[in-house]
C-alpha cells in the first residue's frame, strides 16, 4: 500500500490484503476439510477384507436387504467401524487442539497430561486383577484410568503458588505420566498373560471395538465436544497470557477447569473406545493452524474435521496394504502421517504457540 | 566450579557481589551454592554407590566395600565387589550421569523442559534398533544378520546415532531452529514407537518380554565391557559440553539476542546438540532407555543449584545419584527383581511434583 498519501487508515486498510487472504484460506480449508471428510466416509464403507463391488455398497445403504451377506458387512461391521472413527478422530483431534492451547506447548497431546498413561494402567490392573480380556470390558477401566490421572495432573500442576501455568502443568504430565508407566511395566513384567493381552490393547485399533463400545462413550464424547467449542473464545484470551485474559475479563482458573474437563472427557473416552492413539492430537493442531492461524474458533472446529480424517483414512490405507491381515490404525498413522508431518514442518512456517 | 564464562576484551564481564577467578582466557563465577550443591550431590553419590555395592545374596559390610575399593580386602570380597557388582553399579552412575547432562543440554537449547532425549527420538532410535535384534534378530536379510551380528549394544548405538542424524539433517534448514528440531524429533519419534509397538504385537510372547525388560531400562548382568564405552564417552564430552556451556547462557533470550551478543547461534546449538545425542546413544546402548533420568534430573538439579537453566556438572551428578539410589531399590528392597528404570520413574516422579508444589512460581523452561 502507498504510505505517501495522506488518507485516513482504517484497520482494513492497514492489512487488506492479509486479512482478506486468511478469510479465504480458512473457507477454502474447511470446504476442502468437509469434502476429504465425505471423500474418507464413503471410503471406510467401501473398501475392506472382503471385496464387495461399489453398486452392492450402495445398494445397503440404500435399500438393504438382510438376507444378503454384502449387506450385512455393510451395515453391521463398516458402518459403525466408520462411525466410531468419525467421532473418535473428531475427539483427538479437538484434544490436542485444547491441550496444546492450555499448555502452550507445541509436544503436548492427550499423552501428556497422563490421559494414556492413566488409561493404560488401569486397563493393565483390569487384565492382571480382574481377568478382564475384551474391548468392552476395557473401556470403563481405560475411561477412569484416564479421568483420575488428567484430574490428578491438573491438581499437582495448579498447587504451586503461581497456579496451572502451561510449564507446571507439562510437567506434571510427564511426571504423573512417567509413573504410571513404570507401574504399567512393573504388572506386564511380573505377569506374562497380562503383557499378551495389553499388547493388543496398547496399539489403538478400530477393529472390533465398534457398536457397543461407542454408546458407552459416545455422550461423554458429545459433552466434551461442546465445552471445547463453547469454550473457544477465552482460550484466545488465555493465548495472550493469563493476565491479559484476566485483564479481558475471563477467568482464567473457570477456563482452565473447564478445559481439562473437555479434554477429559474427549480423550478419555476416545482412548477407551480405541486403545491409545497418540498421533493424532499432537499432529492435527500444528496442520490445522497453518491455514486457519491461532484463532481457536476456526482452530477447534478445523482440528476435529481432520482429525476424523486422519482417523479414517488411516484405518483404511491400514485395512488395505496388509491384506489379508491388517495393520492398526494407530501404527499405520504413524508410519504414514510422520513422513507427512515432517514435510510440512519443512516446507512451511509452523505457527509456534 | 560453577559457569565458565569465555571472554575475550581486555575488560572483564562482572558479576555482582561474586568474585571470579580466573586463568587465561577462562574465568569461572565463584557461586557458593552451586558448590555445595555439587559436594553433597556427590557424597550420596558415593554413599548410594558403597551401599548398592554392599547389598545383594552376599552382604558386604560398608567398610569392607571402602576398604576393597581402596585396594584391600579378601580375595571373595575382591570378585564379588570388583568383578560384579561394582561394574554393575558404576554403569548406572555413568548412564546416568550421561542421561542427566543429554537432558540438560537439550532442555537448554530448546527452551522446553520437556525437550529431553526420550521425546525428540534418540532413545527411542536405539530402542528400535535393540527391540528389532532381540524379536526378529537374523530375519530381515543382510541387514537383520548384520545387526545381530554386532550385538545389542552396538546395534542400539548405531540406531541412536542414525536416529538422531536423520533428525539433524530433516530438521537442518538454512540453520538448525530449536521448534522445528523438536518438531521433527517427536515426528521421528512417533513412528519408530509405531515400529516398537508393531513388533512386540507380532513378536512370541517371551521374547516380548525380553524386550519390555530393556525397553524399561536394566542394569542387569552389566560388566566391565559396558562401563568403559560410556566412561569414554563421558570423559571426551562432558569436558566438551562444560566449555560449550556458555552459549546456553545466550541461547536462552532467543537466537536474535544470542547473535547480538556475538554468538554463532548455529555453530554452537549444533556442537551442543551433538554431544548431547552422543551422550544420550551410548546410555541408551548400554542400559536400555533408563525412563525419566533425562527429564527430570536437569529440572531438580537447575532447582537445587537456583539456576536459569538447567546446569550441566549438577545434572550430571544428579543423574547419576538418582540411578545408583533407583538401582538400590530395584536389586535388593522390591518384592520382584524388576527393571532400574521402573524405579528411577517411581523415585524421580513424586520428586518432580513435590519441587513444582513448592516452587511452582519459580518453574521455567
Amino acid at each position: 500500500m502507498s504510505t505517501a498519501t495522506p488518507v485516513p487508515v482504517t484497520a482494513a486498510a492497514r492489512h487488506p490484503v492479509p486479512r482478506r487472504s486468511l478469510r479465504v484460506r480458512r473457507l477454502t480449508g474447511l470446504v476442502l476439510l468437509l469434502a476429504a471428510l465425505v471423500a474418507c466416509c464413503l471410503l471406510s464403507v467401501a473398501v475392506g477384507a472382503k471385496p464387495i463391488p461399489l453398486m452392492t455398497v450402495w445398494d445397503a445403504l440404500v435399500r438393504p436387504d438382510v438376507t444378503l451377506e454384502d449387506h450385512i458387512v455393510v451395515r453391521s461391521l463398516r458402518i459403525p467401524r466408520t462411525v466410531l472413527g468419525l467421532i473418535v478422530g473428531a475427539a483427538l483431534g479437538l484434544a490436542g487442539a485444547l491441550i496444546q492451547g492450555h499448555t502452550r506447548n507445541p509436544l503436548a497431546d492427550p499423552g501428556i497430561l497422563g490421559v494414556n498413561a492413566g488409561a493404560a494402567f488401569l486397563v493393565v490392573v483390569g487384565i492382571y486383577v480382574f481377568g478382564v480380556t475384551d474391548a468392552l470390558g476395557y473401556v470403563w477401566f481405560a475411561f477412569a484410568g484416564a479421568a483420575v490421572a488428567s484430574v490428578a495432573v491438573f491438581v499437582l500442576g495448579a498447587v504451586g503458588r503461581g497456579g496451572a501455568t502451561p510449564v507446571t502443568l507439562a510437567l506434571a504430565g510427564a511426571a504423573v505420566s512417567a509413573l504410571l508407566s513404570a507401574l504399567t511395566s512393573a504388572i506386564i513384567l511380573i505377569d506374562v498373560a497380562t503383557l499378551d493381552a495389553y499388547r493388543y490393547w496398547a496399539v489403538g485399533s478400530l477393529a472390533g471395538r465398534d457398536g457397543e463400545v461407542l454408546t458407552n462413550v459416545v455422550w461423554f464424547l458429545a459433552a466434551g465436544a461442546l465445552i471445547a467449542l463453547a469454550s473457544a473464545p477465552a482460550l484466545n484470551a488465555l493465548s495472550l497470557g493469563d493476565d491479559v485474559a484476566r485483564s479481558l475479563g475471563h477467568s482464567v482458573k473457570r477456563t482452565r477447569v473447564l478445559g481439562i474437563v473437555a479434554i477429559t472427557l474427549l480423550a478419555g473416552g476416545a482412548t477407551a473406545a480405541c486403545g491409545p492413539i497418540s498421533f493424532v492430537g499432537l499432529v492435527v493442531p500444528h496442520v490445522v493452524r497453518t491455514f486457519t492461524g491461532p484463532d481457536y474458533r476456526w482452530l477447534l472446529p478445523a482440528s476435529a474435521l481432520s482429525g476424523s480424517v486422519l482417523l479414517l483414512l488411516g484405518d483404511v490405507v491400514g485395512r488395505v496394504v496388509v491384506r489379508p491381515g491388517e495393520l492398526q490404525v494407530g501404527i499405520v498413522l504413524a508410519l504414514v502421517g510422520a513422513p507427512f508431518f515432517i514435510y510440512l514442518v519443512r516446507r512451511r512456517k509452523m505457527v509456534s504457540l | 566450579m560453577a559457569v565458565l564464562t569465555r571472554h575475550q576484551g581486555p575488560v572483564a564481564p562482572k558479576v555482582p557481589g561474586r568474585p571470579a577467578l580466573r586463568r587465561g582466557r577462562f574465568s569461572v563465577v565463584w557461586r557458593p551454592r552451586t558448590v555445595l550443591v555439587l559436594v553433597l550431590t556427590a557424597l550420596v553419590l558415593f554413599a548410594g554407590l558403597v551401599v548398592n555395592i554392599g547389598r545383594g545374596d552376599f552382604p558386604i559390610s560398608i567398610p569392607d566395600v571402602v576398604a576393597v575399593l581402596f585396594g584391600g580386602g579378601d580375595r571373595g570380597q575382591r570378585f564379588i565387589v570388583l568383578d560384579l557388582r561394582l561394574p554393575q553399579s558404576l554403569t548406572g552412575a555413568l548412564v546416568g550421569a550421561a542421561l542427566g547432562v543429554s537432558g540438560a543440554i537439550t532442555q537448554a537449547v530448546a527452551r522446553n523442559p520437556l525437550a529431553s532425549p526420550d521425546i525428540i527420538g534418540i532413545t527411542m532410535g536405539a530402542s528400535a534398533t535393540a527391540v528389532f535384534v532381540i524379536v526378529l534378530g537374523g530375519g530381515f536379510g543382510v541387514v537383520g544378520s548384520t545387526l545381530v551380528a554386532v550385538g545389542l549394544p552396538i546395534a542400539a548405538l548405531v540406531g541412536g546415532l542414525l536416529t538422531a542424524t536423520v533428525i539433524y539433517a530433516l530438521a537442518w534448514r538454512r540453520g538448525i531452529q530449536g521448534y522445528r528440531l523438536v518438531l521433527v524429533g517427536i515426528g521421528i519419534n512417533a513412528m519408530l514407537l509405531a515400529v516398537v509397538e508393531w513388533m512386540l504385537v507380532v513378536a512370541e510372547i517371551y521374547e516380548a518380554a525380553r524386550a519390555t525388560v530393556w525397553l524399561t531400562g536394566s542394569l542387569n548382568a552389566r560388566g566391565w565391557e559396558h562401563v568403559v564405552p560410556v566412561g569414554l564417552a563421558l570423559v571426551v564430552l562432558v569436558p566438551a559440553a562444560l566449555v560449550l556451556a556458555h552459549a546456553l547462557g545466550a541461547l536462552q533470550f532467543g537466537d536474535d539476542t544470542a547473535r547480538g551478543l556475538g554468538m554463532r547461534v548455529d555453530r554452537s546449538r549444533s556442537a551442543l546438540l551433538v554431544v548431547a545425542v552422543g551422550l544420550a546413544a551410548i546410555a541408551t546402548a548400554s542400559a536400555g532407555p533408563i525412563a525419566f533420568v533425562a527429564l527430570v534430573a536437569p529440572q531438580i538439579a537447575q532447582r537445587l543449584v537456583g539456576a536459569a537453566r538447567p546446569p550441566i556438572a549438577a545434572s550430571l551428578l544428579v543423574g547419576a545419584a538418582l540411578t545408583v539410589l533407583a538401582d538400590v531399590i530395584a536389586r535388593t528392597m522390591l518384592p520382584a527383581a524388576l527393571p532400574v528404570g521402573i524405579v528411577t520413574a517411581v523415585l524421580g516422579a513424586p520428586y518432580l511434583l513435590f519441587l513444582l508444589a513448592r516452587h511452582g512460581r519459580e518453574a521455567r523452561a
